[in-house]
């Protein structure tokens, strides 16, 4: 029993990693924006399949090994990725937000960025999904009948570092310190000197950035890539977000891995037909108590 | 000399309109394909099956039914994948084209509403693809070539207690797709019923879109089931196998028609070779006539065929046994036809290239399916036919 209690948490750990990764991008863009950035499960997916041509492109065109391309791909991989986000903000957002388009527009400007992309991808690539590469070798380790891969491993170290990066960068940085000042008010902040627009194309870079690292990793735990992947666990990631209470990194940090484990013990104590059902309705019951999720204040500072 | 001439000219008229009549008679049957649409390689394959059947039997100067030998004629209609028009197609063939027994639609979603068309009529119809039951279902003049969906269950159960020396097992199945649920559950009541209540330790479920699947496979792994039935699409088996594979599971699996894709070698790469599924056919290893007609379909249209083809090639000769066995062509469209059914029924047995079959009440083949194992060069090689018992 104990044995499958921690083989559980493991797997919880390793899914909710994912809804972190991708929380934490949702929470940064809203913390700054109070903008809910529908487009960023998409983004993901991108950043999954440009994981995929690059590693791909090392792999079999220069013939790398597998621990160089990996090396490579994740510096690679967050460049190009933050390149699609900062670019989104730029033709989609940005005109909108110049012209003082009320926060709803944005909104919905942000949903049908996500349908281009899908749609994109479909209309560029196919339907036909992509098999991702082995970049590393897996290995199975069987710990007192707990069974984990160094890649699971892996995840959920990466998902820790990057949640302590970000807060660390949230709080103890200048960019940090301008990302709360705008969310705290949006009108005085250029009025001291402070690049509006620049610090929004930080948290963008940073967003996406990570949600390409989220991409790889997806891409090498789950290595079937097809256009509609980024759609589900972009919503969920957003529930997770929204849970942890929207805006603050810790939240979507521990949204992310709330929701993970919630679906995964639910499975693993329940039929797992009803897996949905009662992991929703946990989630509902949580906003109910508190509706401004985990660590959200109604109406103060975010991030 | 001009009543020479004239005598010769009227010999010349006389000849010409003679030779059609001198010529053997045609039977005519219908293809109702998609040439276009969703599948178009499914009506692509149907096609060359079929055109390869009738160059045999035209080239050997036509079948012989009644003692007399008629020619070929097969008229190929498009219905575009979709179930409106394959109604549509169906009566086109019918009433224009004058046919007299029909093949086809292939799947499902086409042959169902194809096969009430038919059934109508009264022609008699043979669908080589479809597996859905309520094609053939209170449809005397209806046929078709494969097996039910309810009767894969069966085979995973008789291959597995017999090949794994299974004694329990565990299912994973997609709780959203009709197919993977009921073979699911019919999978679990044999078993049970076959090796005593409980024998199937776990029974976990699975969303189309989901791809973590650790959690239900934690939970499978951990009852040691001595195999996994995964009734699922190919492309979550490319997932569920490696997932089972490092959470420690080393045990078997077994798969159904829907693993029998091209792609699924693509995607699942090494973990899912050494595994079995059941399907209509294989292609790899196969031996006496159907390695024949796999050769010769290679030879002339440069691929392996898959099921459909081979489907179609059985499903087209059933039906000229069907003519054959209905005595004599009269050239009276209704006497045919239900000569044709009277033939179709009389088949006890019917040598196919895709197995020996005969026909049940509802006109569904009783056959044996294929089980194939996935050789560790990709290719799908035969290992054994399990029979209904």
């Amino acid at each position: 029993m104990l044995v499958s209690i921690i083989q559980n948490i493991i797997n919880a750990l390793q899914w909710g990693s994912f809804y972190a990764l991708i929380a934490l991008g949702y929470t940064l863009v809203y913390g700054v924006l109070t903008l809910i950035n529908f487009a960023h499960g998409d983004v993901f997916m991108v950043g999954a399949y440009i994981a995929f041509f690059v590693s791909t492109f090392l792999l079999t065109t220069i013939g790398l090994p597998g621990w160089v391309v990996l090396a490579l791909c994740i510096p690679l991989t967050m460049i190009l990725t933050s390149m699609v986000g900062v670019t989104l903000e730029r033709i989609a957002y940005r005109p909108l937000r110049k012209k003082g388009a009320h926060r709803l527009y944005v909104v919905i400007t942000a949903l049908m960025c996500g349908l281009i992309l899908e749609n994109a991808n479909l209309a560029l690539l196919g339907a036909s999904r992509k098999a991702f590469p082995p970049l590393i070798e897996v290995y199975v380790y069987n710990i007192g009948g707990v069974i984990f891969t160094n890649l699971k491993i892996a995840v959920i170290i990466t998902a820790i570092l990057v949640f302590l990066f970000l807060q660390w960068v949230v709080t103890k940085t200048r960019v940090g310190m301008a990302m709360q000042a705008i969310s705290y008010d949006k009108f005085a902040v250029p009025l001291m000197g402070i690049p509006l627009d620049q610090i929004i194309v930080v948290t963008f870079v940073l967003g996406s950035g990570f949600a390409g690292l989220a991409g790889l990793l997806f891409a090498m735990s789950y290595p079937i890539l097809d256009p509609y992947m980024g759609a589900l666990i972009g919503w969920k990631a957003f529930i997770a977000a929204v849970v942890g209470g929207i805006g603050d990194i810790r939240g979507a940090f521990l949204g992310g891995f709330l929701l993970g484990a919630v679906e995964i013990l639910v499975v693993a104590f329940f039929p797992s037909t009803y897996r949905d059902l009662i992991a929703f309705t946990v989630l509902l019951a949580i906003l109910t108590w508190k509706p401004t999720g985990l660590f959200g204040i109604a109406q103060t500072t975010k991030i | 000399m001009k009543r020479l001439l004239t005598a010769a000219l009227i010999t010349c008229i006389a000849m010409m309109l003679a030779v059609p009549a001198m010529a053997a008679p045609t039977i005519k049957i219908g293809f109702n394909i998609p040439l276009t649409g969703d599948i178009p390689k499914v009506g692509e394959a149907s096609k060359n099956a079929a055109e390869m059947l009738k160059a045999d039997i035209n080239g050997a100067g036509g079948l012989e039914v009644g003692g007399k030998k008629y020619l070929l004629d097969f008229i190929y209609e498009d219905n575009e994948a979709k179930a409106e028009s394959a109604v549509t197609t169906a009566l086109k063939l019918i009433t224009r084209d004058e046919i007299i027994a029909m093949i086809g639609p292939n799947s499902s979603k086409q042959a169902v509403p194809g096969g009430q068309v038919a059934n109508d009529n009264g022609v008699v119809m043979v669908s080589p693809w479809s597996t859905n039951p309520a094609t053939t279902e209170d449809r005397p003049w209806v046929f078709r070539a494969a097996f039910l969906d309810p009767f894969q269950g069966p085979v995973a159960v008789n291959f597995a207690v017999k090949t794994f020396n299974a004694k329990t097992s565990a299912v994973l199945y997609d709780l959203s797709n009709d197919y993977s649920k009921g073979l699911a559950e019919i999978f679990k009541d044999l078993f049970e019923k076959k090796m005593g209540a409980g024998t199937v330790l776990a029974f976990e479920s699975h969303g189309t879109k989901d791809q973590d699947f650790s959690a239900q496979l934690t939970k499978i792994i951990s009852k040691k089931p001595d195999f996994i039935f995964v009734p699922d699409n190919y492309n979550q088996v490319a997932l569920i196998v490696p997932q089972a594979r490092q959470l420690g599971y080393k045990g078997e699996f077994m798969g159904s028609d829907s693993w029998g894709s091209s792609e699924l070698m693509t995607l699942c790469g090494d973990a899912c070779k050494g595994l079995h599924f059941s399907t209509h056919y294989a292609a790899a290893g196969a031996t006496g006539a159907t390695k024949v007609f796999i050769d010769r379909y290679k030879a002339k249209y440069g691929e392996t065929p898959d099921d459909v083809a081979a489907l179609t090639w059985d499903a087209t000769r059933v039906v000229l046994q069907g003519i054959q066995n209905g005595g004599k062509i009269t050239g009276k469209l209704k006497k045919d036809r239900k000569a044709v059914l009277k033939g179709m029924k009389q088949i006890a047995s019917f040598a196919g290239i895709t197995g020996n079959m005969r026909f049940d009440d509802q006109g569904d083949p009783i056959k044996c399916a294929v089980v194939v194992q996935i050789s560790q060069t990709g290719k799908f090689e035969f290992r054994q036919s399990v029979c209904p018992e």
